[in-house]
């Protein structure tokens, strides 16, 4: 596959080619091609270990990448080169399998760390809209709680909350629901289902098929470090084609 | 011979203590700097900085803080640096001092989870942000208790630099000790200021860990 043709083609808003990745001896991402629209919605499942949660953290420069190359809304990025990561990474989301909040701040302090110092907005603005932004996950009442007086899908929703209040172009979701008691797991899925039908592009790695089948616009089947099968959720779920991915999905309910 | 009251040995035991609090704050205080900007070199992984940071900390805790006094005070003159008691042993045991908090610190610091790198990573947060709003808060909490036990430290240590003649309180109980031919008197009585000096130390340092907690 020639990757050296175009850089970015006006649609993609976020773009690899050819991207390889490393450890030591064992290449875990082995040439990925995948380019994800604006307004899209894209689930990356497959197996543990099949280099999706890597390719996820490439995304925003989390694991650097050994060939290849990748942008986001144009912006190449750039490992080695604060400025570029600083511009690429506020244009980029990332919400983690254990939430990752700041202990030592309140909820909304959480929320209005990063637009105060990134973004120079002045506190008073950004204290206001990290109130908005947690009524729209539905903790509007929880501003001044600390992450510790928080259950685990609260905490992941003040998660996402943090990660708005960049303004991202695209958001990133490691796995957003498996460190979550089954219970919690719905109010989670719930906003992120929301942000979804607001228009957000969203990339996620995710062992929630029902969901992914209910929300995603094109699901992606990765398969030793590799693309293996792409397609809406119709095909994927309904009509697998290649043997892996059957054996997969099968794998799930036996 | 001239007789010491009881008084005349503590006045001038407190007189001589204000230099061991001086050479500890120098000491705490330049090593402070120092160990911050030693550890921030590392973290930054500027050039060369894992590595020499490494090796100055293995050089200043394998050799006895004594060897290095001396080494300081007669190598500074050996290489025609005029020099005072005073001056080597507050740059003896601030370089001491350093290598000491720049590893007690980097532990700290190691103890934060990956995550919180990560989150502030993915806000967009520089270095410095990221240290100053994130990890070092949450570090500092752990960092006090070895902190302040090993401020307590160099103020044992200053008892050192009376081997170079300088003259704190350890050198003045000597002093008094010869005048006297008392001297578990006058050990005593050093030995009781260093105490009033370290143990509120120590209390404050418990004090302020439970501070430091997050409150609600």
């Amino acid at each position: 596959m020639s990757t050296q043709t175009e850089t970015t083609k006006p649609f993609s808003l976020v773009d690899i080619r050819g991207l390889r990745k490393r450890f030591g001896a064992n290449e875990v991402l082995k040439g990925i091609d995948l380019q994800i629209g604006r307004r899209e919605v894209v689930c990356i499942i497959g197996r543990s270990g099949s280099g999706k949660s890597t390719l996820l953290r490439c995304i925003n420069g989390l694991e650097s990448f050994n060939e290849g190359a990748l942008s986001v809304d144009g912006l190449a990025l750039r490992h080695g080169d604060a400025r570029a990561m600083r511009d690429l990474r506020q244009n980029v989301g990332m919400i983690f399998q254990n939430f990752n909040l700041f202990p030592h701040l309140s909820a909304g302090q959480n929320v209005m760390l990063a637009p105060t110092l990134v973004k120079d907005t002045p506190r008073s603005e950004a204290g206001k809209r990290a109130q908005a932004l947690l009524e729209r996950v539905g903790l509007g009442d929880k501003f001044h709680s600390f992450p510790d007086q928080l259950s685990g899908g609260q905490q992941q929703r003040v998660a996402i909350a943090r990660a708005l209040a960049m303004d991202p172009a695209v958001l990133l979701c490691d796995e957003v629901t498996s460190a979550l008691d089954p219970e919690l797991v719905g109010e989670v899925l719930g906003v992120v289902e929301g942000l979804a039908a607001q228009g957000m592009t969203l990339v996620m790695v995710t062992h929630e098929m029902n969901f992914a089948r209910k929300v995603s616009d094109r699901v992606v089947f990765m398969h030793h470090g590799k693309v293996h099968e792409m397609g809406s959720p119709e095909e994927i779920f309904g009509e697998p084609k290649t043997p892996e991915l059957k054996q997969f999905l099968s794998g799930l309910h036996g | 011979m001239v007789d010491f009251s009881l008084w005349d040995i503590f006045r001038n035991l407190l007189l001589a203590l204000r230099w061991t609090v001086g050479l500890s704050l120098i000491a705490f205080a330049g090593g402070s700097v120092v160990g911050m900007l030693l550890l921030v070199a590392r973290i930054a992984r500027l050039p060369g900085a894992v590595r020499g940071v490494a090796l100055y900390v293995q050089l200043f805790q394998g050799i006895p803080l004594l060897m290095q006094l001396f080494l300081f005070y007669f190598g500074l003159a050996l290489l025609g640096v005029e020099t005072s008691a005073l001056f080597a042993a507050a740059l003896c045991l601030t370089l001491y001092a350093s290598a000491y908090l720049t590893e007690i610190w980097r532990g700290c610091i190691n103890a934060i989870p990956k995550g919180q790198w990560e989150a502030s990573a993915s806000l967009a947060m520089n270095l410095r942000e990221q240290l100053q709003h994130v990890i070092l808060p949450q570090a500092a909490r752990i960092a006090v208790a070895p902190t302040v036990g090993f401020l307590v430290q160099v103020i044992k240590g200053t008892a050192l630099a009376s081997v170079i003649g300088f003259v704190e309180v350890t050198k003045a109980g000597q002093m008094i000790s010869n005048a006297t031919f008392q001297p578990f008197l006058a050990y005593g009585c050093v030995a009781l200021l260093y105490f009033a000096l370290c143990f509120p130390l120590s209390l404050w340092s418990r004090r302020l860990e439970r501070r430091l907690q997050p409150k609600h």
